[in-house]
């Protein structure tokens, strides 16, 4: 990327999977063999409330420790914080890139946020309720996130996927999420 | 209390020594540190939940479930009870730890200078969280720097990785035999504890062959050699058992070195008590504990590469603290900014400042000095306000000192 550090910045809300997808994608990357940091801004922990999580990925040793202020990409899992939350912040217009899940279009997202810099849609809605049977949308939005940066190897977060859900919610799950996930990435549209 | 009873581990003597292998694993700082308590596999852990310290011991007893270790695992009602099962459990000769935050260490005060006091090594993870009131779950150190007199040793960590590397020589500083005393090892709360980063875990052999098989000098359950620990010692005794504590916090330091000069033949990897990052020429040096010195170092970098001469001390030793050290490394440096991240309420700055002022008393050469305190409650330390650290440090070089004590980040 333009940098030395490719920041990320995940919008959700609680329960929706934003700190890990940040961590998945932190996780893929080390893999890889890159360094990198992975971490949530802590609130009122709640489901439902707003939540930001956050992804550096660098090829050397990331010692900041601060927030990310001024990301590479935003990634908005829930379309109804685009009015509460100023989630454009710190997202350069020249190379920022804002990705949004919404059922809307583009312009309907650059009117709502008044951002004029790069902006991707996908309704990742629809193909977590198709693939996992539930509006959980981060390994959709994974999906998308990869297709327009490849900021990691594409099978590489695939295989990373998979281990991290079949760890934890057994593989007909995983499965169902790496599905989501290459959907995501075969049908956004850049 | 539940005991979950399990058999004692110990080490397989038939075992051959491999060579040591570091692999790069992404964990959060609790992760790293129940890692580290994997590998020490202690005889016994005694804890209560308290965020942010809760992940550690959410991740240990994960393990303890699933039998990676031996370790007998008491779930008990308070952080009170938690440091008084680890002194009862280290009396008796075992390896025992613990792990806690703020308001949870609070509530341990009396259990946690009992443990230096009766000279147990006992080693506890301080997950650093701001002391209520108001209630706040964030980062700040006023609970570790509330125990700097409590007689534990105290080892401060810049990320996850030196904080399951402090946990690990914090086995063997506590229990060697010339110290005996419980060693606290910090990290910082949520930055630390909760932040996904790249950390180098070393191989299960070189941990256990590093920390040894422990036996206890004197352990209660020894009948054929009966001891007291903790009886009644008034005007008559108490006083020398008092001088002996503070022998053994002189002796720590030479065992410190020792310790962190074996891990650094071992791993490759040398620590110190206080760590520069372009010392050498610098002429401003910000010093700070814990995550802070990565963001610093970030603008060290940055201004040095516009020509400044400016530097990085970090402290990862404030128990026992080295005077002379502190005095050799930021003797020639012209302006220091200490950053605390903790107040001293009523005191002139904060408690790293007040060592450090005072450890530069009597020297002829010395910088001029002034204190930052920063970050209470988890406010952030951005780039910003290091750049305005260095820039006011300016003056401070040039002699216009101004006000000695300043806040950072504050709201005035």
């Amino acid at each position: 990327m333009h940098r030395d550090v490719f920041e990320t910045r995940f919008h959700g809300r609680g329960g929706q999977g934003a700190k890990t997808a940040a961590a998945l994608l932190a996780e893929a990357a080390i893999e890889q063999g890159k360094y990198v940091q992975s971490f949530p801004e802590y609130g009122a922990e709640r489901q439902g409330a707003p939540v930001k999580a956050f992804t550096r990925i660098s090829d050397k040793p990331i010692y900041l420790h601060s927030g990310v202020t001024n990301p590479d990409v935003v990634v908005v899992i829930d379309q109804t914080l685009l009015k509460s939350i100023p989630v454009t912040q710190g997202l350069s217009e020249e190379r920022g890139l804002l990705i949004v899940n919404t059922n809307q279009g583009v312009d309907n997202v650059k009117s709502i946020t008044g951002f004029n810099g790069r902006i991707i849609v996908i309704d990742a809605v629809k193909i977590a309720l198709e693939e996992l049977g539930r509006a959980v949308t981060n390994t959709a939005m994974l999906g998308a996130l990869e297709k327009a940066t490849g900021v990691v190897d594409y099978e590489g977060l695939k295989k990373h996927i998979l281990k991290h859900f079949a760890y934890h919610l057994g593989e007909d799950l995983a499965m169902k999420n790496v599905n989501a996930f290459e959907r995501a990435y075969n049908e956004v549209g850049l | 209390m539940i005991i979950l009873k399990r058999k004692k581990w110990r080490d397989n003597p038939y075992l051959i020594k491999i060579k040591m292998a570091k692999t790069r694993r992404a964990l959060t700082g609790a992760q790293c540190t129940a890692e580290a308590m994997r590998q020490i596999n202690p005889d016994v852990v005694a804890a209560y939940p308290i965020t942010p310290q809760t992940n550690i011991m959410h991740a240990f007893s994960q393990f303890v479930a699933d039998g990676a270790v031996n370790t007998d695992l008491v779930t008990v009602e308070s952080e009170h009870s938690a440091m008084s099962a680890c002194v009862g459990a280290s009396a008796a000769g075992a390896r025992a730890m613990t792990a806690t935050s703020a308001n949870g260490l609070a509530l341990m005060w009396e259990v946690v200078y009992i443990a230096a006091s009766t000279r147990l090594p006992i080693v506890m993870n301080v997950v650093n969280r701001a002391l209520s009131a108001p209630i706040n779950i964030h980062c700040d150190h006023a609970d570790s720097m509330g125990c700097r007199d409590s007689g534990w040793i105290q080892l401060y960590s810049e990320n996850g990785e030196e904080a399951y590397e402090n946990t690990i020589m914090g086995v063997r500083i506590a229990e060697h035999p010339d110290v005996l005393l419980p060693v606290m090892v910090c990290q910082d709360g949520f930055i630390t504890s909760h932040c996904v980063e790249t950390a180098e875990i070393l191989d299960d052999e070189t941990v256990k062959s590093f920390i040894g098989e422990y036996n206890a000098q004197h352990p209660l359950l020894d009948v054929d050699n009966p001891v007291t620990y903790g009886p009644l010692d008034l005007f008559d005794y108490y006083f020398e058992h008092k001088r002996q504590q503070v022998l053994a916090m002189e002796n720590a330091k030479r065992v410190i070195r020792e310790v962190f000069d074996e891990f650094g033949r071992i791993t490759g990897k040398h620590y110190d008590f206080f760590e520069g990052y372009k010392l050498d020429d610098a002429e401003k040096v910000v010093v700070c504990a814990n995550s802070s010195a990565g963001t610093v170092r970030v603008v060290v970098d940055e201004l040095r590469g516009r020509g400044e001469k400016v530097g990085l001390l970090k402290v990862r030793v404030f128990r026992p603290w080295l005077n002379n050290m502190i005095v050799e490394k930021l003797s020639r440096v012209r302006a220091v900014a200490v950053l605390d991240r903790s107040a001293s309420f009523g005191g002139f700055g904060g408690p790293l400042f007040t060592e450090i002022r005072s450890s530069f008393h009597e020297e002829k050469e010395k910088p001029n000095i002034i204190n930052y305190v920063y970050g209470l409650g988890g406010r952030e330390l951005d780039l910003e306000q290091v750049r305005r650290v260095f820039k006011e440090l300016e003056e401070v070089k040039n002699g216009n000192i101004g006000k000695r004590v300043r806040y950072l980040g504050v709201r005035e």
